[in-house]
């Protein structure tokens, strides 16, 4: 029987073989063939090959983003490239890193899972002559050439703050719904938002800030205590995705719909009935097509040698107009983009 | 262990050894896969542009690495018909410990040493749990992957630690001078070659697959089925924590979810090298040219453009493949065998391979 077995595994092995072999000719010389069409397509002596690494596939915010990048990569004749992990481990893009550099393609464009893990890959695929940008998340300044900074807290603070207080009529008892109370963006978002309220708004009064750590049914439950315990309330600040998701919400099935404004940083597809309902008149974000056009500009700039990366350096983006890189080799996109019931059938993120 | 009538069941054991030596080497699950993990590298190396790069072997080994030092015990426990789906867990929980003790002060050589002692002690759970308490390794091991896990991320929260003594990472990175091969094959070499000495040419080893193929026979023929099985899950909790301190310095970055999932890569890559889940059979050298198969496939395909997605598409199927494909075969062969068997009352002189 057992020699049955070790006879029946090798033939088995064999067939797997054969398949397989066949699956990566198959797939090598397709592989080759795009390669080929590259290098003609190429034209000029700068490598504009431009890799795109999001944080994981499938995923709308960089479908939306990437789609930006392939657009300002067609307008300026580069080759476009999308690739990245299913899943966004801290590791999982490193192999991804690993692989663009020995394609020696000319930049490559990433969402950086973890600042530190992909850094020393990074580092070793910048040694090997490619651009690294980095979009959306950061890595350590050391790591990468640029990084297009989609927003500031500043900017972030600002807008939130300009929204609701145009929500309300400048005057009366707002909350802010966070995430958890050590996310260590939201607190700096909220104490910029704390003096921008102090400085501008003097009859807005922040009265409390509840945290719905991210979890729909929490955040849902802390915009109805919070309705509670003000009866005067006249607006919500939700920076957070699933904050203000959760809060539209229970606004919307509730008395309070159109009475309390509700207003924070969310995505269109998430908030999109309830911008067609009423229940939310604008709420902001940036534009992600925006930021992967950006990124693509800024990679060109960097292969062509029009800019190093240093401060006050400046580059042409397209439609975008002309950008300067700022302290740390960092590229601000602009002010936070404001969505609503006007533009909001334009993204699907 | 064996007798000499061909009848009985035991008749396997002599099997082996009833075809010629060249037969014996070449005509194996082992050799089926080096020969296809040859095809698949020259195949890359013809068709796969920049796969011939020595960077291609630097980054294709460091990635490796630590499911190549994990298969190694994994390889032993899967033999003795046990599984330990904890190893992932271990090597988060130990990179989070090195990560820690390095924070805290303590030289980087000793919060390592510790790191590893740390594996040993998941690994002795494992095997008190087994062993002692008697439970089933599948049930016990996927307990202890969630606690070990848990342990690691409640430690650390979601940050990270990721200052390091730069002469470590160096090291961990490094390759060995002169060649594109990374310094931590060394060491894997050093282990590979112990285990292999083990399994192959030790009584200890032989007990193994005793163990694998009947552990009542194995403990009436004089055999500590529930030492060695102890032994086997400190061992492998051993590994997996210097492949959790390894993982640590090679991104330096230590994380509680460091290496999630690894241990499906692990289990994956040791039945592709032709270990059976049922116990009893297979070897070391067919194991590592598993993961190497599996590595340098998604590598070169990685390469082509294919997307993440699709490389474990094709992963899984050859998966799927090698062991359906056996079976159909098995089921085939036990048709033709029943039928000689009728004629001739024993199947000695087996036809060639389907």
């Amino acid at each position: 029987m057992f020699n049955h077995d070790r006879t029946r595994r090798h033939a088995g092995a064999t067939f797997t073989a054969l398949a397989l072999g066949a699956a990566l000719v198959l797939t090598g010389c397709a592989a080759g063939g795009n390669g080929g069409g590259d290098d003609a397509g190429d034209g000029g002596d700068a490598n504009l090959a431009i890799t795109f690494l999001p944080k994981n596939l499938g995923n709308p915010y960089f479908d939306t983003s990437n789609a930006g990048g392939e657009e300002a990569i067609e307008e300026f004749g580069g080759t476009f490239a999308e690739v990245g992990p299913s899943e966004a481990s801290p590791t999982s893009q490193v192999t991804f890193i690993q692989t663009a550099a020995q394609q020696g393609v000319g930049g490559l464009v990433v969402s950086a899972n973890d600042p530190e893990a992909i850094c020393d890959a990074l580092n070793e695929a910048r040694d090997a002559g490619v651009k690294v940008v980095t979009f959306d998340s950061d890595t350590n300044a050391e790591c990468r050439d640029l990084f297009i900074n989609q927003a500031t807290a500043e900017g972030i603070a600002k807008s939130q703050i300009d929204l609701i207080s145009e929500q309300i009529g400048d005057e009366g008892q707002i909350a802010i719904l966070s995430a958890s109370a050590n996310a260590t963006n939201q607190n700096a978002w909220i104490e910029l938002m704390e003096e921008e309220l102090a400085a501008n708004h003097p009859n807005i009064e922040l009265v409390e800030t509840v945290y719905g750590d991210d979890d729909d049914q929490t955040s849902f439950d802390k915009t109805a205590a919070l309705l509670q315990t003000y009866p005067d309330l006249k607006g919500i600040i939700s920076p957070t995705t699933v904050g203000i998701a959760a809060a539209a919400r229970y606004l919307s099935t509730s008395e309070y719909k159109g009475q309390v404004a509700l207003t924070g940083l969310g995505t269109p597809n998430q908030m999109r009935e309830y911008v067609e309902d009423g229940t939310v008149t604008a709420f902001a974000l940036w534009n992600p097509a925006d930021l992967g056009y950006l990124a693509a500009y800024a990679t060109k700039a960097l292969i062509e040698g029009e800019i190093t990366g240093e401060e006050g350096d400046s580059f042409e983006a397209g439609k975008l107009g002309e950008y300067e890189v700022g302290a740390d080799g960092v590229v601000l996109l602009g002010d936070p983009f404001v969505f609503n019931a006007d533009n909001i059938g334009d993204f699907d993120f | 262990m064996t007798t000499t009538a061909p009848e009985t069941q035991t008749v396997r054991t002599y099997k082996a050894h009833a075809h010629p030596a060249w037969r014996r080497v070449l005509v194996t699950r082992e050799a089926a896969v080096i020969a296809l993990l040859v095809i698949v590298i020259a195949t890359a190396i013809a068709s796969v542009p920049n796969f011939d790069s020595p960077l291609t072997v630097t980054y294709l080994l460091r990635d490796l690495a630590p499911i190549l030092l994990i298969a190694l015990p994994m390889t032993l426990i899967i033999i003795t018909e046990e599984i330990d789906l904890s190893v992932a867990s271990i090597v988060g929980l130990t990179s989070v410990m090195t990560g820690i003790l390095t924070q805290a002060g303590w030289p980087f050589a000793i919060a390592a040493i510790t790191a590893i002692l740390v594996g040993t002690v998941a690994g002795f759970i494992n095997g008190f749990l087994v062993t002692v308490v008697g439970l089933p390794s599948l049930a016990v091991t996927i307990g202890t992957l969630a606690l070990f896990r848990g342990i690691a991320v409640g430690l650390l929260g979601t940050t990270a630690i990721t200052e390091f003594p730069e002469y470590w990472t160096d090291l961990a990175k490094d390759n060995i001078p002169g060649t594109p091969i990374p310094g931590i094959m060394v060491p894997f070499a050093v282990l590979a070659i112990a285990f292999a000495l083990v399994l192959h040419f030790t009584p200890f080893g032989r007990s193994l697959y005793a163990i694998g193929l009947n552990k009542e026979a194995a403990a009436f023929s004089g055999i500590d089925v529930g030492r060695t099985k102890f032994l086997l899950f400190m061992v492998s909790g051993t590994v997996s924590g210097f492949a959790g301190v390894y993982f640590t310095l090679l991104y330096s970055n230590a994380r509680g979810d460091n290496a999630t999932g690894m241990e499906l890569s692990v289990i994956a890559a040791v039945l592709l090298g032709g270990v059976s889940i049922f116990g009893g059979r297979g070897a070391l050298h067919g194991v590592i040219a598993g993961v190497l198969l599996i590595g340098t496939l998604g590598s070169a395909l990685r390469l082509a453009g294919v997307t993440s997605d699709i490389i474990n598409v094709i992963t899984g199927v050859l998966l799927v493949l090698s062991v359906v494909s056996a079976s159909f075969l098995a089921w085939l062969r036990s048709r033709r065998i029943s039928a000689i068997g009728r004629k001739k009352g024993r199947s000695s002189t087996a036809p060639e391979p389907i």
